[in-house]
């Protein structure tokens, strides 16, 4: 009866079975930190004083938030986490070229279904796309993780969200995550699994429930995740040639909570500042932008970009309103390439960037100032998330964020 | 401990607690400098050693980021008292030595600059005037962690 998430953990802790509330030790499959969290996980490692990590094959290293380096204090950062990297060998590096770490993980073959994957980053749910147990840790856990391979875990219930109904045209993945953030609310599955599942999401490609797993700790989900099914496993035997174990939740758990969610009507939705879960259809809104940022590790790949692609062909961007796209990986900027895509972001007047978080964090490009308004395909919209506390930043699908690109306003597609 | 209460509303963020564009530093003192800036950038003058942060709701939502318990920590807060909290910023907190105190109904109770007195022993929050409200008391090794000043600390100390 135990859940997927349950049945991963007993796998790790090397149980029989565990229950939702247990408290174990969990094997550590894949340990990924990147360039802004990687300093203080490798400084608190240093003062554990651990003279090698457990196993270099198992973490990956992605530098993609101040990539390339913006200041002599990020190039510092870069500095102590290469030389980490070659004191301990650490097989999975990835350096400024390569693209968001939540895009890279997948993306390279170090998600598997059934495995543990800790990183520090709390958009570490995304992998659970995979069926893989996924989830978001500080930087000492980590330490620990890098020394020892394993760390606790309270075994979470799950919220298993039952999503059915096809899709409106000009609706997609981002637009029913944001629907159910807002019902749920910014705690509204805290410490809970967030499972993924009906007719709509077994429709949806893998890259559109990466969207969904991505945005479950906006609701404060520990992880998101999503049965693997055929397409999971063509997407991960292109991408690896590992062993692995599919795990699939059984319905009676009595740790579990079904939700069901009804998509059939809905209209394209928009998180208002400041909170994710201040969720509104598109058509209630009516706000000038200055920035629009198309990319991240939420909505930054082929699909996404093809999505505004359509919209902008043969369109110019406002005069009042200036857009950043930023491919979420070296591979999906080549397809965009090979595609056209980027051709015609830049003739509608888009800035192309390399594959990098962008303004997301607002600790790098693209930052908005006081007064601004930008309207972003990224995961939160907090107070002074992409720069000025005094700034907007609004959260949509692709195709809304092309759509009010040429507007120079929030508008749905048509 | 007994302190001044700093208030917050519900689902502080931890970009509020440390803005992104600080997360290229690592050290307590500059991370401090910048504690709360995303609703008052003056916080870091005005708090002193020993206050405590009262808020509402899933405080600490958001990023991993641990360095938004350590700019709490480089500030002097000697606890923060919430009506729930998040739970990646609740492990980190607790690794770097930050107690969290669950408290439901604390922020009806408290107003924005009282002073209080927390007993950790007894579990108890006091208000100027006197009421008390319980918290929810840390198992002794949470205890010991804290007092410690991290997991760090206490795993190089045992």
């Amino acid at each position: 009866m135990p859940t997927m998430s349950e049945k991963i953990l007993a796998r790790a802790s090397g149980k029989e079975t565990v229950e939702a509330g247990d408290i174990i030790i969990a094997n550590i499959d894949i340990a990924m930190t990147h360039d802004l969290t990687g300093p203080l996980s490798v400084e608190s490692f240093e003062k554990i004083g651990a003279e090698t990590v457990w196993d270099s094959s198992k973490i990956v290293i992605p530098f993609d938030h101040q990539v390339p380096a913006d200041s002599i204090d990020s190039a510092n950062n870069h500095i102590l986490m290469r030389k980490f990297v070659k004191k301990h060998n650490i097989k999975h590096f990835y350096d400024v070229n390569a693209g968001v770490c939540h895009q890279i993980l997948p993306e390279k073959g170090h998600v598997l279904p059934g495995e543990v994957i800790v990183g520090a980053d709390s958009h570490t749910c995304t992998h659970g796309v995979l069926g893989a147990f996924a989830t978001g840790i500080g930087s000492t856990d980590m330490a620990m993780v890098f020394a020892e391979g394993n760390l606790w875990f309270k075994v979470p219930e799950t919220n298993r969200f039952n999503i059915t109904g096809d899709l409106k045209e000009n609706v997609y993945a981002k637009d029913v995550i944001l629907h159910i953030i807002g019902k749920m609310g910014a705690d509204g599955s805290t410490y809970k699994a967030c499972e993924f599942a009906g007719e709509t999401v077994a429709d949806m490609s893998v890259s559109d429930r990466m969207v969904l797993c991505n945005m479950a700790i906006e609701m404060g989900g520990k992880t998101g995740l999503v049965e693997p099914d055929e397409k999971t496993v063509e997407y991960v035997e292109k991408r690896s040639s590992k062993p692995y174990k599919i795990f699939k939740t059984d319905l009676d758990s009595p740790s579990l909570n079904i939700i069901d969610i009804d998509v059939s009507n809905l209209e394209p939705q928009i998180a208002c500042p400041h909170n994710v879960d201040n969720v509104r259809p598109v058509s209630e809104v009516d706000r000038e932008i200055d920035q629009v940022f198309l990319g991240s590790c939420t909505n930054g790949r082929l699909s996404d970009l093809r999505d505004a692609a359509k919209i902008l062909k043969g369109n110019k961007i406002a005069d009042s309103t200036r857009m950043l796209v930023i491919p979420a990986s070296k591979e999906v900027y080549l397809k965009a390439l090979d595609e056209g895509l980027l051709k015609i972001f830049v003739e509608s007047g888009a800035l192309v960037s390399a594959p990098c978080c962008g303004p997301c964090l607002g600790g790098h490009t693209g930052i908005i100032g006081p007064g601004e308004v930008s309207l972003s395909t990224s995961n939160r919209n907090f107070k002074g998330r992409q720069g000025s506390s005094d700034g907007e930043v609004y959260l949509s699908s692709a195709a809304v964020a092309a759509a009010s690109a040429i507007e120079g306003r929030i508008v749905a597609p048509e | 401990m007994k302190g001044k209460a700093w208030k917050f509303g519900n689902d502080i963020d931890t970009d509020i607690i440390v803005p992104g564009r600080y997360l290229i530093y690592t050290d307590e003192e500059r991370l401090s400098q910048h504690c709360m800036e995303g609703l008052d950038p003056h916080f870091n003058e005005k708090c002193e050693k020993g206050d405590f942060i009262v808020a509402g709701k899933n405080f600490g939502c958001g990023s991993s980021r641990e360095h938004a318990p350590i700019a709490l920590k480089g500030v002097g807060i000697s606890a923060v008292i919430a009506e729930s909290f998040a739970r990646i910023f609740y492990r980190n907190a607790t690794n770097v030595g930050v107690p969290l105190l669950e408290a439901p109904g604390i922020s009806e109770l408290i107003d924005d600059g009282e002073e209080i007195k927390v007993d950790m022993n007894k579990g108890t929050i006091t208000a100027s005037n006197g009421e008390e409200i319980k918290f929810k008391k840390l198992p002794p090794f949470m205890l010991e962690i804290l007092n410690q000043g991290g997991l760090i600390e206490y795993l190089k100390n045992k």
